[in-house]
């Protein structure tokens, strides 16, 4: 198999789909070059900066048999299309009683790092889990990335495709060949007994690395990745729970009402992985401010495998 | 522009009066009880949706407001589903998950109404978008009222679809108010069809309370939107005889003087006026005729919703996905 990097991955996936369905075409504020080549500059519209207009036009030309992608670049600037994103494309389906589909990708980069201050660095995903009528993927991979991008093309649902940008650069097997990854369905990356690790988009990446020291001190973590936040596979994560008796949520957003709350929650409100419980969750996240600039502010707001370690040792009960 | 033939004439007279027919029978239920939330009424406005909607395909798109019934009709939407909705019953076009201000038959070409001011003006632009990908000759039409003219879709959307020569039309309802504020207060420019001018495209002013002049301004951008020129914007000057809802304790600020002067303009008696006015071509027994059909058929909706079931409790969780 060949390594790609994640935002190779994520550019495939929208090749290679655009190739199959002349019905999809791209809608952003600037127009992948990859893609104009390709397709032209009807399929590949470099739009106004109106990201409100470009939301609520996919949903009229998904109603009319189109399979629209609207590249909101970063997660920052969807906020200008809330109305159209919550008021209309998470209830359109629904509210007119389930009459026509609205296949819609909406993709979004989350995540800090870039010292880039708080206004582009962020990653309310849980604002949208709370909208319902979307479905929302948050790939840790290379892989997982261009499999989820195909599968959220292809569902006849709006779907926010929400990628870490601190990901994009990040090589991994992809094979040539096509293949989905299933909306709704969790990963194991790493099997162990000791502890379940679910974990974020990035953080999957910050776990992974964690385990690995652990491991050899002899501690055992298991690294779950949901992939999908909504749909949200919480048969997968229960298992892992029941197997291990511990668990962290590992998430670079903000700990308040989120992904990581909900996680928490679905664990411990069913009453056979509750039981099996050896010691409270534990959240890994952000701390619950505006991101910072200066890296010595920023690094500190945020989780990683230094923080992950110290967490699964104080779960554990060890130093 | 020479007139519609008779019978289009006598079509467009008997869509206006069903839509007042409709509407007066919906808000009686309404204050009734059978009906819930929120009702607005288009009543004073009819030759708008009616002249835009004349001059149509079948297969061309309209998406409109949270003032709906009139669209809805112009366009087409079967009256038993529409009361069934409002009724809200599972017969009704959203199966009672809509109501009022969310009524759409996607099969007729109707995207819908919708209970955020400007909330359609994107989607619909989509809808035409789609059209041009195509390459289908269709039309799309975004209703919205005076108020919604100075939201941001407005603006974004115009732009888009003159710069992209989109095959739209923009029908602004300026009933001069939006709610309880009048447009004095808010429009900057009183036209709204001024600010084409900024998009390089028509803006056209008619008398949104003359069924033929609407019909006439629609024939023409219709003609340029399929001939690909783009979008036109126009104005309808018209006038909502009732309250902006028919909440029993709506505020109004409107004075009856400004109401009296509109009713007198009242859509429906003109378009009644000019018939009668050509020789034998329509008696007051016709007249009476087809109001008798059409409040026949506004009470056979009313029949055909109160014998549709409401829904099962459990369908509140149906529709949540498409699979
Ligand atoms: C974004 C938004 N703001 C406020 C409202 C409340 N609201 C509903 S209708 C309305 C007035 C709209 O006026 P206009 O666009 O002129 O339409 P009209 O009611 O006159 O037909 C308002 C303020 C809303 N539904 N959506
Ligand atoms: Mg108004």
């Amino acid at each position: 198999m060949r390594e790609i990097t994640f935002a190779q991955a994520a550019m495939e996936a929208l090749v290679e789909e655009m190739e199959r369905d002349p019905k999809i075409f791209h809608m952003s504020t600037d127009a992948p070059d990859a893609l104009v080549e390709k397709f032209g500059e009807s399929r590949v519209r470099a739009t106004p900066i109106a990201e409100s207009a470009l939301t609520g036009m996919a949903i009229g030309a998904a109603s009319s048999g189109f399979r629209p992608i609207v590249d909101w670049r970063q997660v920052t600037f969807a906020f200008v299309a809330m109305d159209q994103i919550v008021n209309q494309a998470a209830k359109i389906h629904y509210m007119f009683g389930g009459q026509a589909q609205f296949p819609i990708l909406y993709r979004a980069s989350v995540g800090g790092g870039g010292r880039s201050a708080a206004q582009h660095s962020q990653s309310p995903y849980s604002m949208f889990m709370n909208m319902a009528g979307l479905k929302i993927t948050l790939a840790s991979t290379p892989y997982d990335v261009k499999g989820l991008l195909k599968s959220a093309i292809r569902d006849n649902n709006p779907v926010i495709a929400f990628e870490s940008n601190r990901l994009a650069g990040l090589k991994g097997d992809v094979p040539q060949e096509d293949y989905t990854v299933p909306i709704g369905k969790a990963e194991v990356k790493r099997e162990g007994t000791d502890i379940t690790v679910v974990a974020l988009a990035w953080q999957v990446q910050e776990a992974l690395a964690a385990a690995e020291t652990l491991a050899a001190e002899g501690v055992s973590v298991e690294v779950v990745d949901p992939r999908t936040l909504i749909p949200m596979d919480s048969e997968t994560i229960r298992a892992s729970v029941r197997k291990t008796g511990r668990l962290i949520v590992a998430d670079e957003a903000g700990p308040t009402a989120g992904a990581s709350a909900e996680i928490a929650t679905l664990v411990t409100e069913d009453p056979d992985t509750f039981s099996c419980l050896k010691a409270p969750p534990k959240r890994i996240c952000a701390l619950q401010v505006p991101i910072p600039y200066s890296p010595v502010l920023e690094d500190h707001v945020f989780p990683d495998r230094t923080k992950i370690v110290a967490g699964v040792r104080e779960v554990l009960g060890i130093g | 522009m020479p007139y519609p033939t008779p019978e289009t004439q006598r079509e467009m007279l008997r869509t206006m009066q069903t839509i007042r027919r409709f509407e007066e029978r919906a808000s009686d239920d309404y204050h009734a009880g059978d009906i819930y939330g929120v009702v607005h009424c288009y009543i004073g406005e009819e030759a708008v949706a009616t002249g835009i909607c004349a001059a149509l395909n079948d297969d061309d798109q309209i998406i409109s407001t949270h003032r709906g019934h009139g669209h809805c009709i112009a366009k087409g939407a079967n009256l038993d589903r529409m009361m069934a909705e409002l009724y809200g019953r599972e017969d009704g076009y959203c199966k009672g998950k809509g109501g009022s201000m969310h009524i759409a038959d996607f099969d007729i070409g109707m995207l819908g109404a919708n209970g955020i001011v400007a909330g359609g003006i994107s989607i619909v632009t989509g809808a035409g978008l789609a059209a041009q990908l195509e390459g289908s000759d269709r039309v799309a039409v975004s209703f919205f009222g005076d108020g919604a003219s100075n939201a941001g879709p407005f603006h974004e959307s115009l732009n888009i679809a003159a710069k992209w020569k989109l095959p739209m039309l923009y029908v602004c309802e300026n009933n001069l108010h939006s709610a309880q504020t009048p447009a004095s207060r808010t429009l900057a420019h009183e036209d709204v069809a001024a600010r084409a001018a900024g998009y390089g495209i028509p803006g056209v002013i008619v008398d949104g309370n003359d069924v033929f002049a609407v019909y006439e301004a629609a024939s023409n951008a219709v003609a340029r939107a399929r001939a690909g020129e783009g979008p036109t914007l126009i104005e309808c000057k018209t006038y909502r005889w009732r309250k902006h809802t028919e909440r029993p304790n709506q505020p109004d600020q409107r004075t009856q003087e400004e109401i009296d002067i509109w009713m007198k303009r009242d859509p429906i008696a003109r378009l009644v006026d000019h018939l009668k006015s050509q020789q034998g071509q329509f008696s007051d027994e016709e007249w009476d005729a087809m109001d008798a059909a059409v409040l026949k058929s506004i009470e056979a909706s009313v029949v055909y919703a109160k014998a549709s079931p409401f829904p099962a409790p459990e369908a509140a969780l149906d529709d949540l996905y498409a699979d």
